[in-house]
């Protein structure tokens, strides 16, 4: 608990969100809700059960060893019953037994809990689209767009609608919930829940091309009230008005400032960039430096990235890259 | 027991009726199902090698975060190329082709396989569906969407380049070639067994084969209609998965898998049938539950056509239909569970002599149950949801197809060398290729149980430090160059032997079947005299080879007329008929060639050549059935 509750005491001081980068973990035995919970103790369980199953065979080719080379040929007959006995016992009653007991408390019973919630029944929406290679959330209701970087409220079941522009991705947080994929015309649901606050690593699950590495994303779990007051803010339009190099270098033709005539919608809504922890689906962190390098040649960050290299004079770069550390 | 004085004018009428045309001429237009095998075994090999580099190359880009081994483009078409290789050119062409090929007609007694020219056309359409898809490789438009294509990534909308073009039709004249062995064998298996070799009576090996080409046969046509349908979507423009024109998406991903998890039943049976012929061997006793093993290889597969939708639990189905397939790949461990517990009780209730070939199967019994494990806890939906897509089932399915499949076909390589060759194998450096593979499978996969713990998803080309995985896939870089160190010495080994192993007996390890009865390396003709077989282990019934001996005296059973072989009834396996072998033919090789080229063709689009090639083929195939098989 005390590592929970410095984590906590980062979060809120604000510090660890610069320092970290992309430093969350990803670990499916760090789970932090009730169906994740869930998940790991299913987990442990099977692991001790295989345990034993695998430690039996062992002491089984152990005694075969132990018999290796002894003279003259097997006496069969009487052992025959022995052996086929055991062949039944281990072979059918015991893993018909085991195997049920399996089906009931993963498929009957953890099973209910990782299921979406039903229509309706969730605390909040959240729309989750995928695209090659980056993730976009939007929240029903507001204006609030964003990519790659989701927040969300604590102990709040949200009901995500998972869609995809283009191929097939998983959206994948695995502290928080198991996979599920965007499907193409098959819109699917699922539950997002975080019992505290933090950043939770996720990543794209499923091959969905050349840049299926680097399509990751983050949840920030926020308490409530924040969680409120960055909703607020995100939904705002812009803060300043895009900078002339914006709409003439064809950023806007593929990017959204709400608020001004950039009305793009290929790439990621950049109103409120700057405010973001890292850009391009977590491949860089977000800083004058790391824009910079990301604006003149996203090719060499992201190779096959759906952002082209403009080749923009230095001088048009860096008015850029102080425009839109602006949008907060 | 080779040794049995033959009436030598009897076998040499025989070798004359049976001679192979010398050269390479005679290589290519062979009808022989040994020297079949032979060309399934080798070429199969240079594509396990192929395979191999490309997991060399793929280990090496992952060796360390941020890497910068193969670009994002080049990673993706290398690590489907290996899954594509390793399934469809590798472990299927080995386990059917190769030993297959080889090995049945002589365990049933047989001289050849059912359909010796069919044989021959699979085999070379084989070669060069592989000979395809690599060229799309060689080009720098390699397939690069995955070993199970995913639409619509592999839509021509997101995957513009011929890569894909060269995976759906390769794959599809790979299908033809493996439904002809597939109904070869179940025709070899029911109607040219050995008299007396009753259905009860058929080594356990040829249940397996038998098995798998079910499978095969009723498979393959998923796999062939998806890619069916995925060409005419990407080349006239069809929409059987456009969503936006009323296809779905989800249709490839059903038809794939209703191939696809068979397959890896048609994978792993063979590997069933090998442990089958190798621990009674050297354990010195018959199989325990001989009927419960053979039925569970029938029933493995049954099965696994009810479970396909387990690949798919993260894609958003209703929960009713998930349970249904959790609860059918839950019934499905059971026949494993038999076959496992057949294998170890049999070993524990015999007198094992832990031999190179013994070795390989207690290997292949360590990591089946290790994947076969794992692989259960995938039968758990929520589990599944959670670790599907990373690396812990890159480390399941690995133990599975490569521990499980893999270890048994190079036990098996070690088991049939001296009576393919004739000589000896080296016993030590067959057991050191043995335990470096052993360690180096160990190392390489067991770590991605772990990375895939902390969240590594599977096909990533490049991955950032600080998530914890880094150690783990340095490990597994490790373990795979010292894996492929193991699969080298076992390939130095076994041509050193080739020119410098000690001469073969006919039955070195006392083996229990009957192609442990002819000599070292066969003739021709596999048998101066049809075996007459009254148990499941003839080899043990040393007076039924001694009437066997008797008869050739007599002249019996010999068939030295023609070019004969004698068939049996399927179930009894009653004396039938006689039939007439054809024997060497210029036809399945022109017919495949003509075929690739087609194909070759086709991708390019010129349509000209394209009308010329199937002209050919239907010349060959008139051609090819212009005159009796005695004839040809």
């Amino acid at each position: 608990m005390s590592n929970t509750s410095l984590r906590r005491a980062a979060l809120l001081a604000g510090a660890s969100l610069l320092l970290a980068g992309c430093g969350g973990k990803q670990s499916v035995l760090d789970p932090h809700s009730k169906p994740t919970h869930q998940i790991v103790h299913l987990w442990w369980g099977m692991l001790a059960a295989a345990g034993v199953v695998f430690g039996g065979l062992l002491v089984l080719l152990f005694i075969a060893w132990l018999r290796r080379n002894r003279e003259g040929l097997p006496v069969l007959g009487k052992d025959e019953g022995v052996s086929t006995a055991m062949v039944v016992g281990f072979g059918i009653v015991i893993p018909v037994l085991a195997l049920s007991v399996l089906f009931w408390v993963s498929d009957l019973e953890v099973g209910k809990t990782v299921e979406a919630p039903a229509a309706g029944s969730g605390q909040m929406q959240l729309t989750v689209i995928g695209h090659q290679w980056w993730w976009e959330a939007r929240y029903p209701g507001t204006a609030a767009v964003t990519a790659n970087e989701i927040h969300i409220p604590t102990n709040t079941r949200i009901d995500v609608l998972l869609e995809s522009t283009d191929v097939i991705h998983s959206f994948w947080v695995p502290a928080l919930n198991k996979k599920v994929d965007t499907v193409p015309g098959h819109p699917n649901h699922m539950l997002l829940y975080a019992d505290r606050a933090g950043v939770f690593r996720g990543q794209c699950a499923e091959f969905c091309g050349l840049q299926h590495a680097n399509m990751s994303l983050e949840v920030v779990a926020q308490p409530p009230a924040q969680f409120r007051a960055w909703l607020a803010n995100e939904a705002r339009p812009a803060a300043a008005p895009p900078s002339p190099e914006f709409m003439s270098e064809q950023c806007a033709s593929c990017h959204t400032i709400r608020g001004t005539p950039a009305r793009g919608t290929i790439g990621p809504d950049l109103t409120h960039v700057g405010s973001r922890r890292t850009l391009a689906g977590l491949t860089i962190p977000n800083d004058p430096a790391h824009l910079s390098q990301w604006i003149a040649n996203p090719q060499s960050v992201k190779p096959g990235a759906r952002m082209p290299g403009l080749g923009l004079s230095p001088q048009d770069v860096r008015t850029l890259v102080t425009f839109l550390e602006g949008l907060r | 027991m080779a040794s049995v004085a033959q009436p030598a004018a009897t076998v040499e009428r025989l070798e004359q009726i049976w001679a192979e045309r010398p050269g390479v001429l005679g290589w290519l237009t062979t009808t022989d199902h040994k020297r079949i095998g032979l060309l399934y075994l080798f070429t199969s090999l240079v594509f396990f090698a192929a395979g191999g580099v490309e997991a060399l190359l793929i280990r090496t880009q992952l060796l360390q975060p941020d890497n910068n081994v193969l670009s994002p483009a080049a990673f993706n078409q290398v690590m489907t190329m290996h899954g594509v290789t390793m399934i469809f050119l590798f472990v299927i062409p080995i386990s059917t082709g190769a030993f297959g090929n080889y090995l049945i007609p002589l365990m049933i007694g047989a001289r050849d396989m059912a359909f010796p020219r069919l044989n021959a056309l699979s085999f070379w359409l084989f070669a060069g569906s592989g000979i395809f898809m690599y060229t799309g490789l060689a080009l720098g438009n390699g397939p690069n969407a995955g070993w199970f294509d995913y639409v619509p990534l592999a839509s021509r909308q997101f995957s513009p380049g011929q890569g894909i073009d060269f995976y759906a039709l390769g794959l599809i004249f790979n299908s033809v070639s493996t439904t002809a062995a597939a109904i070869n064998f179940i025709v070899t298996i029911f109607k040219l067994r050995a008299p007396g070799m009753s259905i009860n009576r058929m080594p356990l090996f040829a249940f397996a084969f038998l098995a798998v080409s079910f499978a095969l046969v009723f498979a393959l046509p998923a796999l062939t209609t998806d890619l069916v349908f995925l060409e005419l979507d990407r080349r006239l423009g069809f929409h059987f998965f456009d969503p936006s024109h009323g296809g779905d998406v989800l249709l490839w991903q059903h038809l794939f898998w209703l191939f696809g998890h068979p397959e890896v039943y048609i994978i792993i049976l063979p590997a069933f049938g090998i442990a089958t012929s190798i621990i009674p061997t050297f354990t010195r006793r018959r199989m325990v539950a001989f009927p419960m093993v053979a039925l569970a290889e029938i029933l493995v597969v049954f099965i696994g056509f009810g479970v396909w939708v387990h690949h798919m639990f993260a894609s958003g189905l209703s929960n009713a239909v998930l349970i249904w397939f959790a609860a059918a790949s839950l019934m499905v461990v059971i026949p494993s569970a038999i076959q496992i517990f057949a294998w170890l009780t049999t070993m524990v209730s015999g007198r094992p002599r832990f031999h190179t070939p013994l070795l390989w199967i207690v290997g292949f019994i360590v990591f089946f149950i290790l994947g076969g494990l794992s692989g259960i806890m995938f039968a758990a939906v929520p589990f599944d949801q959670q670790l599907t897509d990373t690396y812990f089932v890159v480390a399941h399915f690995h133990f599975i197809i490569f521990g499980a499949a893999v270890f048994p076909l190079l036990g098996g390589l070690y088991y049939w060398f001296p009576k393919v060759t004739g000589r000896m194998y080296h016993e030590g450096y067959g057991k050191l290729s043995f335990w470096l593979a052993f360690v180096g499978t160990a190392v390489t996969f067991f770590p991605m149980h772990i990375v895939g713990l902390f969240g590594m998803p599977r096909r990533v080309y490049t991955y950032p430090s600080g998530l914890g995985w880094q150690g783990y896939n340095l490990v597994e870089s490790i373990g795979a160059y010292i894996l492929a160190a193991g699969l080298l010495l076992v390939v130095a080994n076994l041509a050193v032997s080739l020119f410098r192993g000690a001469p073969a007996s006919a039955n070195p390890f006392g083996g229990a079947t009957l192609e442990w009865s002819t000599s070292s390396p066969p003739p021709e003709f596999n048998y101066a005299v049809i075996p007459r077989v009254t148990s499941a282990y003839p080899m043990w019934d040393e007076e039924d080879r001694r009437e066997d001996a008797r008869a050739l005296a007599r002249g019996e059973r010999v068939l030295e007329r023609g070019h004969e072989t004698p068939a049996s009834t399927v179930l009894d396996a009653d004396w039938d008929e006689v039939l007439d072998m054809p024997s060497n033919s210029p036809w399945p090789v022109t017919l495949a060639l003509a075929t690739s080229a087609g194909f070759a063709f086709l991708i390019g689009g010129h349509l000209t050549a394209v009308a010329v090639c199937v002209a050919v083929v239907v010349a060959a195939l008139v051609a090819w059935h212009w005159k009796e098989p005695q004839e040809a």
